[in-house]
């Protein structure tokens, strides 16, 4: 019995002592490339068995007024610093242009009451944020799918690329940020030709105020918020995102984060 | 071991093959995936340590939250269930990470990576979420084919019936070794059932229910959970009974004897004891 006993007591610390260093290999093996790739495999594979079981058009579920959140939180950039943006919203906006160009037929710049006077749609929908959150918001917009119609996609452009005016001060903490990027986002064919994907002016019956990324913000509803880019300046259609800064398509997923953010 | 056994000789009573290769081989692949899970699955919830019922979060009123406070004696952890306040100074809200207290829900030990890492956490909980449910498959698949389940997991009405005598039994425990020993007590049948065709099966389908792309291709998960905040909030309360599983498990393999437990479910061979002593130890 002793002898037993001293044998769990040893098996306890073997379990401790194999514990500790399956933590601290957790972390050497987070940061290992090889393994980074495996493990990024399985997003890949979301994205694929997702597209696969979804199909182009299934729309996110939507709400009804009564289940709009009281108080919507603003994550990422709310109150933008940069000059250009400061200018522009001092004046209302008059003078901010949506720059559409790259793999485009014809190349766009649209002001605020051109967008305002085409097509609308309004939809009650569910943010979800990467950190677990979710708030309920009526968004009105113009369909992607309605300007790049107008813009005329090129057969070799295979993602919508938003540039954007806000940068997001991380304080260098992902150290790929020097230079002060602004946000920048993509999304694929299939989700830009998606009835509710638009690009939203008002929230909750009012004018997109700063917060939420006025004057004109992604609504992206079958995808997390951080692919929702905000103060959108300039629509560029592309083949790639290798001159992307990063490369990986987006300012977060440049940060680690999935480019494909259904899940 | 039991080399040649004769149906009658001792040795063919002693040594039993308890557990087919089948479930040795998927049980240690699900040890991995879910200690993964777990791990990466407390990082994520570090993101924003709060649960709420319905679509929505009302942030002012979370069901359960965990949070850091300044008071005059530093930093303290306080953990927040349905309006009820528990300090939790250490181990949830604020614990040490390198040797200085830090705000975060759950302590640096216990998360993967160790230190704050939404991104990686994510990569890590979708990649053993696909391994886990794959080995799941493959272990359901098995099992029905083989009738493990019907022969091995589902007790009958004389087994139910004894269910008062077996948690005695457990309590003071007292494990049946012999021939008794070949076949899972009404116990571990019904927590093996409970855990794999219950908290699994809701692991798997709240988790699902939180990705905004499977909300659109199937939105009756929404409507059967209750929205995807109660679907967060069930997906931790099942972890949690998971958690709750594992530790009775390995106190059990502990109790009942470690060495031969470990040894079947690694080679499957399960030492009965000497067959003319069958008495309940």
């Amino acid at each position: 019995m002793s002898g037993d006993r001293l044998h769990r007591r040893g098996l306890l610390k073997a379990l401790a002592a194999v514990g500790g260093f399956a933590v601290s290999g957790c972390d050497r093996l987070a940061s290992e490339p090889r393994f980074r790739s495996v493990v990024d495999a399985a997003n890949s594979l979301t994205y694929k068995v997702q597209r696969l079981l979804i199909g182009a058009d299934r729309l996110a579920p939507e709400y009804s007024e009564a289940d709009i959140s009281a108080a919507f939180r603003a994550n990422g950039s709310t109150d933008p610093q940069d000059k250009e943006y400061l200018d522009l919203a001092g004046n209302h906006f008059a003078d901010w242009r949506l720059k559409v160009d790259g793999l485009v037929e014809h190349e766009l710049s649209l002001s605020l009451e051109e967008l305002r006077a085409w097509p609308a749609r309004t939809q009650i929908t569910r943010h979800d944020c990467v950190e677990g959150w979710s708030c309920i918001g009526k968004w009105t917009g113009v369909p992607l799918s309605e300007i790049l119609s107008r813009a005329g996609v090129r057969p070799e452009a295979r993602f919508v690329v938003f540039h954007c005016a806000d940068t997001l001060d991380d304080g260098g903490e992902f150290g790929v940020d020097p230079e002060r990027i602004r946000y920048y986002e993509s999304i694929d064919l299939i989700d830009a030709a998606h009835p509710q994907t638009i690009l939203a002016y008002e929230m909750n019956g009012k004018l997109l105020t700063v917060p939420y990324g006025a004057p004109l913000r992604l609504r992206l509803e079958r995808q997390l918020g951080y692919k929702m880019a905000k103060y959108i300046m300039r629509i560029e259609l592309v083949q790639s995102f290798a001159d992307l800064h990063g490369g990986r398509g987006g300012y977060w997923e440049d940060r680690g984060y999935e480019w494909y953010a259904g899940i | 071991m039991a080399a040649v056994p004769t149906p009658d000789s001792p040795v063919a009573e002693r040594w039993y093959r308890r557990h087919a290769g089948l479930v040795r081989i998927t049980h240690w692949i699900n040890v991995v995936c879910f200690s993964l899970l777990l791990m990466s699955g407390l990082q994520i919830f570090n993101a924003h340590p709060a649960l709420y019922v319905g679509d929505r979060s009302d942030f002012d009123h979370p069901t359960m939250s965990i949070r850091a406070q300044q008071s005059e004696r530093g930093i303290v952890g306080e953990t927040v269930i349905l309006g009820h306040s528990f300090d939790t100074t250490g181990m949830l809200g604020a614990s040490s990470e390198d040797g200085q207290i830090s705000r975060r829900a759950f302590p640096s030990w216990i998360t993967i990576p160790s230190y704050q890492d939404l991104a990686t956490g994510r990569r890590w909980h979708f990649f053993f979420a696909w391994l886990l449910v794959l080995n799941g498959l493959i272990y359901l698949a098995w099992g029905l084919a083989s009738r493990h389940f019907g022969r091995d997991l589902l007790p009958g009405g004389v087994e139910l019936s004894h269910i008062g005598r077996k948690i005695r039994e457990h309590l003071r425990l007292r494990f049946p070794r012999g021939a008794p020993a070949k076949r899972y007590n009404v116990l571990q049948q019904l927590a093996y059932l409970l855990v794999i065709f219950v908290l699994f099966p809701l692991m798997i389908l709240t988790g699902l229910t939180m990705s905004p792309g499977i909300d659109s291709a199937v939105p009756q998960l929404l409507t059967l959970f209750g929205g995807r905040q109660t679907a967060r909030l069930i997906h931790f309360v099942a972890a949690s009974g998971l958690v709750l599983f594992v530790i009775v498990h390995l106190v059990m393999v502990l109790v009942s004897g470690v060495w031969n437990n470990l040894r079947s479910m690694v080679t499957g061979w399960y030492d009965l004891g000497n067959p003319r002593t069958t008495d309940v130890r």
